[in-house]
């Protein structure tokens, strides 16, 4: 049976708690383990944190976080109305660099290509949607 | 988050407690790069760190590049599996020094 909840909200820094502990309260619900949400933790916090950094530059907006389950399979999706932009047209970083010669960030968008299974983005009615799965083994949705 | 310093003789600990996100890590990176105004040997214990994402990982990258700028070391202890999965992920575990 898959389940699903959303939550709608101003997109700001300040928020990002209010998100991962609804993320974390869906998925408490799904007997999911420790390691499995603390990847979809920093899933949550890097495309949120971008969205509050990009979107909406001389304004402010919302943002729509939607989680669902199904047979293990969760899949989250972030939609805002800000200013068009793909995160995954962005170069990945080379993580074989030295610390010296590294750039200073660049690795959140990485670190959600490495995590998930499945991104995907598009711009559909003035908004920027990306939507994400991860399956997971032996998880259960209660 | 919270982190307590303690000097001992040449080597100066941060002690870092609680998840380090988007929200906090400026608090690291200021604890960090504070801390070398004082020593040039910096252990960072992540013992009681469960959490860790770019921001945090961005805090520990200029702290080791101001060690290196000032001729010394910043050493990461007691790191758990779930912050070294993100250290590996992004190829810092190669790129710090982990102990």
């Amino acid at each position: 049976m898959k389940v699903k909840d959303s939550i709608t909200l101003k997109a700001e820094l300040a928020s990002l708690e209010t998100v991962t502990d609804f993320v974390n309260g869906f998925m408490d619900n799904c007997g999911y383990d420790f390691k499995f949400q603390t990847q979809i933790d920093i899933v949550v916090e890097e495309v949120y944190v971008n969205i509050c950094s990009y979107a909406y530059p001389d304004s402010s907006g919302d943002v729509t976080v939607e989680i669902a389950e199904e047979g293990g399979r969760l899949t989250l999706s972030f939609a805002d109305s800000g200013i068009e932009y793909n995160p995954l047209e962005k170069e990945d970083p080379d993580i074989t660099l030295s610390a010296e010669e590294r750039e200073i960030g660049g690795l959140g968008v990485f670190m959600v290509k490495q995590i998930m299974d499945e991104v995907t983005y598009r711009r559909t009615d003035g908004k920027n949607v990306l939507e994400m799965a991860k399956n997971a083994d032996a998880a259960e949705c209660n | 988050m919270n982190i307590t310093k303690t000097v001992n003789g040449e080597e100066t600990v941060l002690a870092v407690e609680g998840r380090i996100d988007a929200t906090n890590s400026k608090e690291l990176q200021d604890a960090i790069i504070g801390a070398f105004q004082s020593t040039k040997n910096l252990v960072v214990d992540f013992e009681k760190v469960a959490y860790i994402a770019s921001a945090g990982l961005r805090a520990l990258l200029l702290g080791h590049k101001t060690a290196v700028s000032k001729s010394g070391i910043m050493k990461l202890t007691h790191v758990n599996d779930d912050v070294m999965e993100v250290l590996r992920m992004t190829g810092f575990q190669s790129a710090l020094h982990i102990e």
